[in-house]
């Protein structure tokens, strides 16, 4: 991936304001000059907003059983009612409480399987861009190898020997994933490292620490929030198809996946049960795509001219 | 050209060799694999015998050459499961696999390319937003709930087709267009965006002042170019194809290796599970060195120098 290689979209950083604050402000400004990246944002505030608060709105108890009402068909369908508004599965447990849980797990897991892989391959891409050498060889090596190994099967023959949990989840989730941020990473700093104001905080005098601070970290961001954003819908559907195999967090967790592979035992007669789960799943990751190429059409100059 | 060629193959033997060891030694991190192997209740002396009947008495590193040695000559282990030699379960499943990966990658390229391609050139237009904004649904959704989406209206509400196994033409529709879908979108996005690049490029207008037909323009000059990074991504994107294939045979009970492994992993038969693993990354690695040594024939710009062309 040579998403950043040279032009990278922001120049030296001037004074006043810490340069993080002012490259976010300035991405703040140029997303709005796309309504579907804001769009995307909106539905996805709404649902991490949901998924946060849904005890208030809906107190009601994803795990508890009442055989008496199974399968009820969601409200607005014959036989339904609103005391179960998307229904009930084979066990007379309310969809929609099961989905809002499961919304609750996925983003769970997946933002911090992000936050695993964004920050080990930022520290790694930047160790290896900065300082080069041996250490640069090591890592870029071990990249290839990651690269190599299908990340899927990476993460199924981890998950095989550890067990499941959502610590390994994330674990397993994130490491597997840290490569493209770090290729990311060192691609722009390779560039960063060379431009002239780098080369005169150098001659002042300007501590390394400083001068990745202060100079490298601000600009060769923002290649990596589009990877994150991107990432993590790959990660949420990952997530959710361990979990349809029975890999995910360990039962009796209502997640996405499981909600999922327990309906298909009843395809037939409760249709509610395999498709809504998926809807919410994809609504998620739809908003996230939307608003990651946003971000992407806002951040990389070069195709902010031949996309739209 | 050569020099190119040895290079990439000694680095595909290096990568090899680091996965072997990484699946080795993931089987032992989980400390003593014996103690996972036997019932519970086996004694002492049990656990001791098929210690040493497997070789775990020895030294880690002896155990991985053994592994090594025994790879090298075709003997990847005993299924704990089935006890039969776990290479020959693998093999009997891998062209069900292939099959389905195969069918799904070219009903994705198939569909895909036109789709891009009409995209760009009517770029602005109905047909293009209607068809990135059904990329758009494509990318976000998981291919297993597609495959059970597909279940349910073409074998439970219409009857048309048969939910599981394999076997015709009709087994294969939806595993391959379940799997197939999210690629196709992707492919579709990429085809569109590079043909755009491509076609404000010089020798396109070039080709077109010529009084060159239309189709000639896109078809032969345009499309050469932007078929690289197709190539690339196809390359990269098939780990994507043999990991969902796992999820997806399971989803329609289709009798490959991602069911295989699946089952594996349930019954704890890590030497079968790392089996499937080793087979399904070697065949992405030789996917990739094949896509990388295919750039030769797409672009004669690249020489194949000895500076850093990395992929």
């Amino acid at each position: 991936m040579t998403a950043a290689d040279d032009d990278l979209p922001l120049a030296a950083p001037r004074r006043a304001a810490p340069p993080l604050l002012r490259a976010l402000t300035a991405l703040g400004a140029e997303l709005r000059r796309h309504p579907s990246a804001l769009a995307g944002g909106a539905i996805l505030l709404a649902i991490v907003l949901t998924a946060a608060c849904f005890p208030l709105l809906w107190p009601v108890d994803p795990l508890a059983q009442s055989l008496l009402e199974r399968l009820q068909p969601p409200a607005w369908q014959e036989g339904g009612g609103w005391a179960h508004p998307l229904g009930t599965d084979n066990l007379g447990r309310d969809v929609l409480a099961r989905i809002l849980h499961g919304s609750r797990v996925s983003l769970v897991i997946a933002g911090s399987a992000v936050l695993v892989a964004a920050v080990a391959g930022t520290v790694l891409g930047l160790l290896a861009g900065y300082h080069g050498g041996r250490l640069e060889t090591a890592v870029m090596r071990m990249a290839d190898i990651f690269l190599a190994y299908p990340f899927m099967l990476l993460t199924i023959s981890v998950i095989a020997v550890l067990g499941t949990s959502i610590a390994n989840l994330v674990l397993v989730l994130g490491l597997s994933d840290w490569v493209i941020y770090a290729r990311t990473m060192r691609a722009s700093v390779l560039s960063l490292r060379e431009k002239e104001f780098v080369q005169a905080a150098r001659a002042i005098g300007t501590t390394d620490g400083r001068i990745i601070r202060r100079h490298i970290l601000p600009n060769a961001l923002s290649p990596i929030l589009v990877l994150a954003t991107v990432r993590m819908a790959s990660i949420i559907i990952w997530e959710s198809g361990l979990s349809f195999l029975g890999m995910g967090p360990p039962p009796p967790t209502p997640t996405w996946g499981r909600i999922l592979a327990e309906g298909r035992s009843y395809i037939t007669d409760a249709w509610w049960l395999v498709t809504l789960p998926g809807i919410a799943i994809m609504l998620t990751i739809l908003s996230i795509n939307l608003l990651g190429d946003g971000l992407r059409d806002a951040l990389d100059p070069r195709v902010r001219n031949s996309i739209r | 050209m050569l020099r190119y060629v040895l290079r990439r193959l000694r680095h595909t033997v290096f990568v090899l060799v680091a996965i072997s060891a990484i699946s080795f030694f993931f089987i032992h991190l989980s400390g003593d694999p014996v103690m996972l192997m036997l019932p519970a209740d086996a004694s002492d002396a049990e656990i001791e015998a098929t210690r040493r009947q497997l070789g775990f008495d020895q030294p880690l590193w002896v155990q991985y050459g053994r592994f090594v040695a025994g790879a090298l000559s075709g003997d990847l282990g005993q299924s704990l499961y089935y006890h039969v030699p776990v290479l020959d379960l693998v093999l009997e499943r891998l062209p069900a696999s292939l099959e389905l990966t195969v069918a799904a990658l070219a009903f994705a390229l198939v569909v895909s390319v036109p789709m891009g391609i009409l995209a760009a050139v009517k770029r602005g237009s109905m047909v293009d937003f209607l068809g990135m904004l059904a990329a758009l649904f494509g990318v976000s959704m998981p291919h297993f709930w597609l495959g059970i989406m597909l279940i349910l209206l073409f074998s439970v509400t219409l009857g048309w087709l048969p939910t599981s196994g394999r076997g015709g033409i009709e087994h294969l529709v939806m595993p391959a267009l379940a799997l197939g879908m999210s690629l196709l979108a992707m492919f579709a996005r990429l085809t569109r965006s590079v043909m755009l690049e491509v076609l404000n490029l010089d020798y396109v207008r070039t080709a077109r002042a010529k009084g060159l037909p239309e189709i000639v323009v896109i078809g032969k000059h345009a499309l050469r170019n932007a078929l690289i990074p197709l190539v690339t991504i196809i390359g990269l994107e098939f780990g994507f194809l043999l990991g969902g294939t796992v999820v997806i045979e399971t989803v329609f009970a289709w009798p490959g290796l991602g069911r295989l492994v699946v089952q594996a992993i349930f019954n704890r038969d890590y030497p079968l599970v790392q089996a499937v693993v080793l087979v399904l990354a070697g065949i992405f690695v030789a996917v990739n060195l094949v896509v990388d040594l295919l750039y030769g024939l797409l672009d004669p710009q690249i020489r194949y120098r000895d500076g850093k062309e990395t992929a």
